[in-house]
């Protein structure tokens, strides 16, 4: 669906009159991103963060599928072959440098389009589908960045692979079977590493076409907007094309300097040095901790340390950490209000920026840093707050909150009414 | 009979069509045949035979001083073998099993006459990584025994959970002396 007043593909020769006839691929991406998908005309910066992940997701395959002709999966020569592409291959250094920190920037874009989604209420009807497929997404990121993690096979590779398929000994009766069948041993060793460079192989893929039913759920009411109103007219509109290709291309280009920046001159900054040690099953780091993107969820696993009720702290660390995200999956429905934009809800914006900000600074904090001391308590707090924020706060302030007055229209929002200044987000110039 | 002859699509006297029956067969026979399928395929991740094959460890504990411990490799997994100084069973078992998260006494977790050698895998039971303490100089944690530097989890010198996340005991593999001083484990 689109809107009424969007533009009809026209076949500009007879070749594409006889393609569109034949397959309309050319239609397809007419209305899906050409300037065939009207957009609201207001969105600001942070709607540049959608097209940024699927250049970052381009990115891991492209240099993925190159690096992989030069990896061996095999514990006896897998670190050596990552030395080998980075000493010897052609232009491996670069490739495996842009592999390594794609990983970390496709995190940081999507972290960034999240909270976009969060703030701007673009979970809520009608869009609900978009963000259950967009949280599906981050799953199978977090999975697929985990096996690329162990394939280097250095300490941190080992020891991550160990701890994070150890979650699965904390499930009662079947959890130690069962990680001995996704392991295919006792310890992460040789069928481990090879069937994790199968599946991170096949994972970005997968990826990519969820990504397809995420943006078209994303088509059928169309984009969200800074100030969470519906578009109304065909004035509250531009076409996608040249409007946002424009918009989104600069953006790339910031995002670009950005990502070079640290591929050629930080390439390690987001690593961790231990990974160039071999990994050897029989010592652990004295300090393990995952990648950066991983530590608020670490910091909510390490949280427990009691026994609660009849299940034990272990098994309670690994259902808070799951649940931490899975609770995503009923966001849609916990949050009540009928007002999308925080920027015109000012309870929820308190909160979001003052809570859930920075409850999940502190857990990325704690998780980075030793079990003891006062990281302890610190973390458990935290990881209160951010249980309590999804499943009590936003509940509560759904009811309790007296939203701030909606302009009548996203033109207005951006053009202002004659006597009173425009209200709400920064609005694009379109 | 006369409901053999009727046609594949019309209802019989009890509301049942023949042609349900073709349906719920065919169905029922592509599932059995799909499971049939799948099970190769969930079944060669479990540990192949040269992972099995890996199964047993001989050792002599003669050379280890009381006080100290060696690493050693079970199933490719890392085993402690500790031989305990006299203070260290004395504050084993001085421990009330109420105490304990894991209730088990020393001589429970050894073999009888050689309480001395406790032997235990070197893998934290928390989420597996090989706790700190066998090595000299290593941090043993608040009860003298090993102390996982992951999560924080604290094991007494009989390598029983204390403190920290860690839902059990250091596990005791399966194990026996053949003689004085060599041990089979596995």
């Amino acid at each position: 669906m689109s809107f009424p007043w969007a533009k009809e593909y026209q076949p500009q020769n007879g070749f594409m009159q006889w393609m569109d006839e034949r397959l309309p691929l050319p239609r397809l991406v007419y209305g899906a991103i050409g300037a065939g998908y009207p957009v609201p005309r207001n969105l600001n910066y942070f709607w540049n963060f959608g097209v940024l992940a699927g250049f970052a997701l381009m990115i891991q395959i492209i240099t993925g599928i190159v690096l992989a002709m030069n990896y061996a999966a095999n514990t006896a020569v897998a670190f050596n072959s990552v030395e080998y592409i980075m000493r010897d291959v052609n232009a491996g250094w670069l490739l495996r440098y842009l592999h390594m920190n794609g990983a970390s920037f496709f995190f940081i874009v999507v972290y960034i389009h999240i909270f976009r989604g969060l703030y701007y209420g673009s979970y809520k009807a009608p869009r609900e589908m978009v963000w259950l497929l967009g949280v599906v997404i981050f799953l199978l990121m977090m999975a697929t960045a985990f096996m690329g993690y162990v394939l280097p096979w250095g300490q941190m590779s080992f020891w991550g692979a160990q701890v994070i398929t150890g979650f699965f000994s904390a499930i009662p009766l079947v959890g130690e079977p069962l990680r001995e069948w996704l392991l295919g041993g006792f310890v992460p060793d040789n069928a481990a590493l090879n069937r994790f460079f199968s599946l991170h192989y096949l994972l970005p893929f997968v990826i990519a076409g969820v990504i397809i039913l995420h943006i078209w759920a994303l088509h059928i009411p169309g984009s969200n907007n800074p100030t969470g109103i519906d578009v109304k007219s065909e004035q509250d509109t531009v076409p996608f094309h040249p409007y946002y290709t424009s918009k989104d291309g600069f953006g790339l280009g910031v995002f670009l300097i950005a990502f070079c920046s640290v591929v050629f001159f930080a390439p390690n900054m987001l690593g961790h040095p231990d990974n160039y040690i071999p990994a050897n099953p029989l010592s652990t780091p004295a300090h393990i901790v995952p990648e950066w993107y991983f530590l608020p969820f670490y910091a909510i696993l390490k949280a427990f340390t009691y026994n609660f009720l009849w299940i034990d702290a272990k098994l309670w660390g690994v259902i808070a950490m799951f649940g931490s995200i899975a609770l995503l999956f009923f966001l849609p429905w916990l949050d009540k209000s009928p007002i999308r934009s925080a920027s015109y809800r000012p309870l929820y914006r308190k909160f979001f920026w003052f809570g859930l900000l920075p409850c999940i600074a502190v857990l990325g904090v704690v998780g980075a840093m030793p079990a003891e001391g006062l990281w302890v308590p610190l973390g458990q707090v935290a990881a209160l707050y951010y249980f309590a924020h999804f499943l009590i706060i936003i509940p509560m302030i759904s009811y309790f909150e007296k939203p701030e007055p909606l302009p009548m229209s996203i033109t207005e929002s951006v053009l202002g009414k004659a006597e009173t200044p425009a209200v709400g987000a920064t609005p694009a110039t379109a | 009979m006369a409901d053999e002859q009727r046609p594949l699509g019309e209802e019989g006297t009890d509301g049942v069509r023949r042609r349900d029956f073709i349906h719920i067969a065919a169905v029922s026979f592509a599932g059995v045949g799909a499971v049939a399928a799948v099970t190769p395929l969930v079944y060669q991740m479990a540990p192949a035979a040269d992972v099995l094959a890996l199964s047993t460890t001989e050792l002599d504990v003669a050379a280890i001083q009381p006080g100290q411990a060696i690493k050693t490799t079970w199933r490719k997994q890392p085993v402690f073998v500790r031989h305990l100084t006299a203070e260290e069973i004395a504050e084993a078992n001085d421990v009330p099993s109420a105490d304990l998260r894991d209730p088990q006494t020393l001589a429970e977790r050894t073999k009888p006459g050689k309480e001395a050698y406790l032997i235990t895998l070197g893998v934290c039971t928390h989420l597996g990584c090989v706790p700190l303490g066998a090595a000299e100089g290593e941090n043993k944690g608040e009860y003298g025994g090993y102390f996982c530097p992951c999560h924080g989890s604290h094991y007494d010198t009989a390598g029983r959970i204390r403190k920290g996340p860690a839902p059990t005991n250091l596990v005791v593999p399966p194990y026996e002396f053949t003689s004085d001083t060599a041990v089979l484990i596995g």
